[in-house]
């Protein structure tokens, strides 16, 4: 008995791989093995990310962002990327304003939360030069839960109803066994999944405190992934509290030691948010001048070897004080 | 006491708290939702659970967090955990309230924070799109709606995008399309006065005007026909101690309150 539609979206489905043709590709490309799997951010990047992939981003937008990561894609000129925009934030919009973002499933964007607006993303959005597909953070984590269980859908109780899932690829059927209507979304698959930990190890254990937002579930669907860290402990660490380890070293493709690597985004019992750098960042992006935003990217990514040298130009003291935000004491440096 | 020197902000956060039972969860997002539940908490509520969608359950919130996913919204957390858990509890029925706003609300309480303009390409305005709200709107037992401007701009007979679903297109319509029974929007804050559903046609209903608003002004600010409750009531002000937590407590910053 064929399954009847009875409603359907119009929206694009930007990421083109199946359960099924992963699971295949996994076989022959993931190593199994536990190996050093330590190399440079320019590397790992060069490596494992593609112009036309589709990328996920670890973190909640302005939260653990890998942002060491995001720079070096910017500085790279990656081209025609997709982006799985749950809740994407500053990570987005620095890949926006480096004009490295094609497409965007998007579940929340152009919002930078309490902060206002972006003027880089409403900029491209407005006019069409970057097309998305609407969703929600539900919606995307469903369907990245689906990836990773490895069928190609899967069915959720949300959109219904609504334009959201009228401008989506969702369909809404029956339930053959209760009769109930459900919304079919597709799962997905990213090429690639790149995020930012507090630890891991040089094989690629990965732990994060805190929440972990939809880190576990990306890592398990995409076929590469590239993990930076605040600090690279030993493996005996690791295997002390192995009930931490939210990803297992062979999802994992590289792993760098990268402490403030989330800058300016905040990392939860680490630093908190540096404020004035988004604002100003913020302030750049929404001036009418392009040229401003040209010098900002110079200045802070272009003409930098690394996310080392952007430390240094941060300065100690800066980066010291966002510890004591974090901490809710009063900075002392 | 009641306080004669606030804000409407203020006014608002405080009857949006007020909406609030003791013992029950909610979900909310950044902003004056996340102000009216750290109130209630402060005040006649201290055993609700707030539940943030980044993955935060029952934290002991220091001061306002600038993002639903941000250190706060772990601080003294009882479980940190994922986006999905967070959409998986509220489905499996656990979460009583969640809070919503947007740019557009319609008479069956319809949300949009997605577009202005009426094509979806190329739109007049791009907002940030459903983010939670829509998970929020279908999966939560009951919705709170907070918009800050009352006006026929933003109270509209059609919205131009429905991102988050209120009661859709009238009694039923939830679930048609597959909802769940006995969900759906509440009540309605704004700057003028609190709103709820009748609950035969499921259309926004004026049930209590702010100090010193008339229906008058709440009819002429809302682009269409408003049902009156026949006991309409009068919003209470702000107690002194509640305009204390607001300012001291939870928003020494000024975020919300701006300075």
């Amino acid at each position: 008995m064929e399954m009847k539609i009875l409603k359907e979206g119009t929206g694009k489905i930007f990421c083109k791989n199946t359960p099924s043709e992963v699971r295949k590709w996994t076989r022959e490309n993931k190593d199994r093995a536990l190996r050093d799997k330590r190399m440079r951010i320019k590397d790992a990047i060069k490596k494992y990310v593609n112009d036309g992939d589709y990328l996920a981003i670890g973190g909640f937008g302005h939260i653990r962002i890998p942002m060491a990561l995001i720079y070096e894609i910017v500085r790279q000129g990656k081209k025609n990327i997709s982006v799985a925009g749950h809740t994407a934030v500053q990570d987005i919009d620095v890949l926006m304003a480096g004009g490295c973002v094609k497409a965007v499933d998007i579940a929340y964007v152009v919002g930078f939360e309490l902060r206002g607006l972006s003027g880089i993303q409403r900029r491209l959005f407005e006019s069409g030069q970057v097309e998305k597909t609407d969703y929600t953070n539900g919606a995307m984590s469903y369907r990245l839960r689906a990836g990773a269980q490895g069928i190609p859908f899967i069915p959720v109780k949300v959109m219904l109803g609504t334009d959201t899932m009228r401008h989506s690829p969702g369909k809404v059927v029956k339930c053959p066994f209760t009769g109930e209507k459900v919304l079919l979304l597709p799962s997905l698959n990213p090429d690639v999944c790149i995020l930012h930990a507090h630890r891991a190890d040089m094989y690629g254990n990965v732990q994060i405190d805190g929440h972990i937002v939809k880190d576990d579930l990306q890592a398990r669907a995409s076929k590469r992934v590239i993990v930076t860290c605040e600090e690279l402990v030993s493996t005996d660490m690791i295997r002390a509290d192995p009930g931490k380890t939210v990803i297992p070293f062979f999802m994992v493709d590289a792993v760098i030691e990268q402490p403030w690597g989330s800058h300016p985004g905040n990392m939860p019992y680490k630093y908190y948010f540096d404020h004035q750098f988004t604002e100003d960042y913020l302030a750049v992006g929404r001036d009418s001048d392009p040229k401003v935003l040209e010098s900002w990217l110079s200045e802070w990514i272009y003409e930098l070897e690394d996310f080392d040298e952007y430390l240094t130009k941060l300065g100690a003291k800066r980066l010291y004080n966002l510890r004591d935000l974090e901490f809710l004491r009063p900075p002392v440096r | 006491m009641e306080s004669k020197n606030y804000t409407l902000r203020e006014l608002m956060a405080v009857v949006a708290a007020r909406q609030l039972e003791d013992g029950k969860s909610v979900a909310v997002g950044t902003g004056l939702p996340l102000v009216a539940a750290m109130l209630a908490q402060q005040t006649h509520a201290p055993n609700l659970v707030i539940f943030f969608e980044a993955g935060g359950i029952a934290p002991q919130l220091p001061i306002l967090p600038i993002s639903v996913g941000d250190s706060r919204t772990i601080h003294k957390a009882l479980c940190t955990t994922t986006l999905i858990d967070i959409m998986d509890t509220m489905r499996r029925g656990f979460i009583d309230y969640a809070f919503l706003g947007g740019a557009q609300i319609d008479k069956y309480g319809n949300l949009n924070s997605t577009m202005i303009g009426d094509d979806y390409d190329k739109p007049k305005v791009r907002f940030p799109g459903s983010g939670g709200a829509n998970d929020f709107g279908s999966l939560a037992w009951e919705t709170l709606i907070i918009m800050d401007r009352h006006s026929p701009r933003r109270f509209v007979k059609k919205v131009d995008y429905i991102t988050t679903p209120g009661y859709l297109y009238g009694p039923g319509a939830r679930e048609e399309e597959g909802l769940s029974e006995g969900t759906g929007p509440s009540k309605v804050i704004t700057d003028l006065c609190l709103l709820d559903f009748e609950p035969e046609s499921k259309q926004m209903r004026l049930i209590a005007t702010h100090p010193g608003i008339t229906v008058d002004d709440v009819i002429k600010a809302t682009g269409f026909e408003l049902l009156i409750a026949n006991d309409l009531g009068t919003t209470t002000s702000p107690t002194s101690d509640d305009l204390r937590i607001l300012h001291e407590v939870i928003d020494p910053q000024g975020f919300v309150f701006k300075k």
